[in-house]
C-alpha cells in the first residue's frame, strides 16, 4: 500500500481517537490505559504476519520474541481491564450495610 | 486466504475496537465494550494466522510464553500495584515494536529474494518504529523501577543534563539520515544497532530526571509512545490495522497526558525537564506556614465524625501505599448507617496514574456514584461538614491558590480548608513530595490525625463499633 494512503488512515484515526478518548470518564482512566496496552499489542498482528517460513533464523527469533511480547499486552492488558472494569458497580440496594 | 480479504476483516476489528473505546464513556458499559474490542483483537489474529506460508512453530512458542506470562500477571497484579503493571505494559508494546521493525529490515536488507524493496520511506519508518519503541521501553522500565520502589523516586538531576540529552538526540538524527540513505548496507546496520542503542539509553536519561509524583504524566506519556510505535511499526509493513489501532492508543495517551498536566498547572516541557522536587526540597526547608498543630486522638476523630452530617474523603497516593481502601470503605458504609452521607473527592492526579485511586476504591466496592470529582466538589465545599484527607498533600495544599511564591502555584486543588472541619491522615509532619510545608495542617479548622492510614481508619472502625 502505497505511503500516502496509510497516512490518509492514520490521520484519520488520530481524529478519532481524540473524539472517543475525550469522552471517557476520568473514573475510567486507569482502565482505560490498561485497555490501551491491550490495543497496542496489536503489534502482534504485524508480527505473526511477519513470520513467514521462508525467513532468515534471526528474524524469526527477533519475530518470535515480538510476538511473545505484544501477546503478553493482549492477554494481559485485556483480562486486568476485565478484573478492573468487574469492580465499578453501582450503588446496590444492600447498601449501608458493613460486612 | 487473500490479503483483500484479510484486510476486510481488519475493518471489522477496528470497528470493534471503536466500539469498544466508545463503551468505556460509562462505567456501566465498560465491561461490555472492553469484551467487544478483545473480540475484535481475537479476529484480527486469528485472520492474521490464516496467511499463507507462515512459521507456525515460532508463532505458537511467542504465543504461548506470551499468553502465560500475560495471564499470570493479570491475574496476581494487587489493584495497588497498577501503575507498574501499566508502565511494564507500555514498555512491552514499545519493545515488541521495535522488535517487528528489526525483523522486517533484517529481512528486507539481508535475505536473498526479499519479498519488497527497502525504499527510503520504509527505511524512515522503520527508524521511527525502532527509535520510539525503544525510548518507551527503557523509559518504561525505569518508570516501572520508580514506581516498584526498585530505584529511587527522587528526581535524578546532574549538571548538563540537557546537554547529554540533546547529544545524544542530534547522534541519533544524524546516524539515521545516513541509515535512510544506505540501509541496506553493511554500514547501514551498524548506524541501525547504535540507533537501538541510543533509543534505548535516551529512554532512561529521559525519564530519570522525573520524581514520583510526576508518574501520572510519565506513565500517560509512555502510553503515547507505545501506541505511536506500533502505529510506526504498521507503516513499515503497510499493514492499516496496525497504524488504526496504534493511532488510537497515541491519542488516547495525548489526552490523558494533557489532563494530567492541566491538573498539575505545569505544561509537559516543565514536567519533563524541570526535575521537579528535587531543587524545591532543599529551598523549602524553611521559612513556609509555621504554626500550631492541633493533633486528635481516634476518639476526637470518632466524635467530630459521628456528629457530622456529610462526610467528603480525599484519598491521595499514601492510601494505596497503606491498602488501606478497604478500611476506608468500611468507615464509610458505617457513617452511612449513621445516616451521614459520604462521599469521596478524587483529584486527578492524586496516586500514581490517571483514575488510580478510582481503582483502589471501585476494588473495595465503593459505588462509583459516590466517586466525586474535585470540579464537582469544590464548589459545595462550604457545606461540607468534615472532609477527611487520607495520604493526600500537595493537591489540597491552599498555597496552590494563594502564595504566588510556591512551586505549585496555581494547581487546582481540593478545597478542603473550606470545609467546616478537616481531618488529615499522615504518618509524621514531614512535607509532600514537592517538598512544600502545607497551610492546612495549621489551619484553625484542622486536626492531624497521625499515624498509618489503614491502621487509623481501623482504630475509628473500632470506635464506631463499640459504640
Amino acid at each position: 500500500m502505497e505511503p500516502v494512503y496509510l497516512t490518509f488512515v492514520f490521520v484519520l484515526a488520530i481524529f478519532l481517537g481524540f473524539e472517543l478518548i475525550s469522552k471517557v470518564p476520568s473514573t475510567l482512566h486507569t482502565p482505560l490505559m490498561s485497555g490501551s496496552n491491550a490495543i497496542s499489542g496489536i503489534t502482534l498482528i504485524g508480527a505473526i504476519a511477519s513470520m513467514e517460513s521462508d525467513n532468515l533464523t534471526f528474524a524469526a527469533v527477533l519475530g518470535t520474541a515480538a510476538v511473545a511480547f505484544a501477546t503478553i499486552n493482549v492477554v494481559g492488558g485485556y483480562m486486568v481491564t476485565n478484573r478492573m472494569l468487574e469492580m465499578f458497580k453501582k450503588k446496590e440496594k444492600t447498601e449501608g450495610d458493613p460486612r | 486466504m487473500s490479503l483483500p480479504f484479510i484486510n476486510f476483516v481488519y475493518v471489522i476489528s477496528a470497528a470493534l475496537f471503536i466500539f469498544g473505546l466508545k463503551m468505556l464513556s460509562s462505567p456501566a458499559t465498560a465491561r461490555k465494550g472492553n469484551l467487544l474490542s478483545s473480540l475484535g483483537m481475537l479476529i484480527a489474529i486469528i485472520i492474521t494466522l490464516m496467511n499463507a506460508g507462515l512459521d507456525y512453530k515460532w508463532i505458537f512458542l511467542g504465543i504461548l510464553i506470551g499468553s502465560g506470562i500475560g495471564a499470570f500477571v493479570a491475574i496476581r497484579v494487587e489493584m495497588t500495584s497498577m501503575p507498574e503493571m501499566v508502565a511494564l505494559f507500555n514498555g512491552f508494546g514499545g519493545i515488541s515494536s521495535l522488535l517487528l521493525a528489526w525483523t522486517e529490515y533484517h529481512q528486507l536488507a539481508w535475505a536473498e529474494h526479499p519479498h519488497r524493496e527497502l525504499s527510503v520511506f520504509i527505511s524512515i519508518v522503520t527508524f521511527l518504529s525502532a527509535f520510539i519503541g525503544g525510548v518507551t521501553f527503557s523509559g518504561s522500565m525505569v518508570a516501572f523501577g520508580k514506581l516498584s520502589g526498585k530505584i529511587t523516586q527522587k528526581a535524578v538531576v546532574f549538571k548538563g543534563q540537557h546537554i547529554m540529552n540533546a547529544g545524544i538526540l542530534g547522534t541519533a538524527l544524524v546516524a539515521a539520515t545516513i541509515f535512510c540513505i544506505t540501509p541496506a548496507s553493511a554500514l547501514g546496520y551498524v548506524l541501525f544497532a547504535l540507533i537501538l542503542v541510543v533509543a534505548l539509553g535516551f529512554g532512561i536519561t529521559s525519564t530519570i530526571p522525573i520524581g514520583g509524583a510526576d508518574m501520572p504524566v510519565v506513565i500517560s506519556l509512555l502510553n503515547s509512545y507505545s501506541g505511536i510505535a506500533a502505529c510506526a511499526a504498521g507503516f513499515v509493513i503497510s499493514n492499516n490495522i496496525l497504524i488504526v489501532a496504534g493511532a488510537l492508543v497515541g491519542a488516547s495517551g495525548i489526552i490523558l497526558t494533557n489532563i494530567m498536566c492541566k491538573a498539575m498547572n505545569r505544561s509537559l516541557a516543565n514536567v519533563l525537564f524541570s526535575g521537579f522536587g528535587s531543587t524545591t526540597a532543599v529551598q523549602a526547608g524553611d521559612g513556609g506556614p509555621q504554626g500550631e498543630v492541633r493533633p486528635a486522638s481516634a476518639e476526637d476523630v470518632y466524635y467530630i465524625l459521628e456528629a457530622a452530617d456529610s462526610v467528603a474523603f480525599v484519598p491521595g497516593y499514601g492510601l494505596a501505599v497503606a491498602q488501606a481502601q478497604h478500611a476506608v470503605k468500611e468507615l464509610g458504609d458505617l457513617l452511612e448507617a449513621n445516616d451521614t452521607e459520604v462521599s469521596y473527592a478524587i483529584h486527578p492526579v492524586a496516586g500514581r496514574m490517571p483514575g488510580h485511586m478510582n481503582v483502589l476504591l471501585a476494588e473495595a466496592n465503593v459505588p462509583y456514584d459516590q466517586l466525586v470529582e474535585m470540579d464537582d466538589i469544590n464548589p459545595r465545599m462550604d457545606s461540607v461538614d468534615v472532609c477527611v484527607v487520607i495520604g493526600a498533600n500537595d493537591v489540597v495544599n491552599p498555597a496552590a491558590l494563594d502564595d504566588e511564591s510556591s512551586p505549585i502555584y496555581g494547581m487546582p486543588i481540593i478545597e478542603t480548608h473550606r470545609a467546616k472541619t478537616v481531618i488529615v491522615l499522615k504518618r509524621s509532619m514531614n512535607p509532600g513530595f514537592a517538598g512544600i510545608q502545607n497551610a492546612l495542617f495549621f489551619a484553625e479548622n484542622a486536626r492531624m490525625y497521625f499515624g498509618d492510614a489503614k491502621a487509623s481508619i481501623q482504630a475509628l472502625v473500632a470506635e464506631f463499633k463499640n459504640d
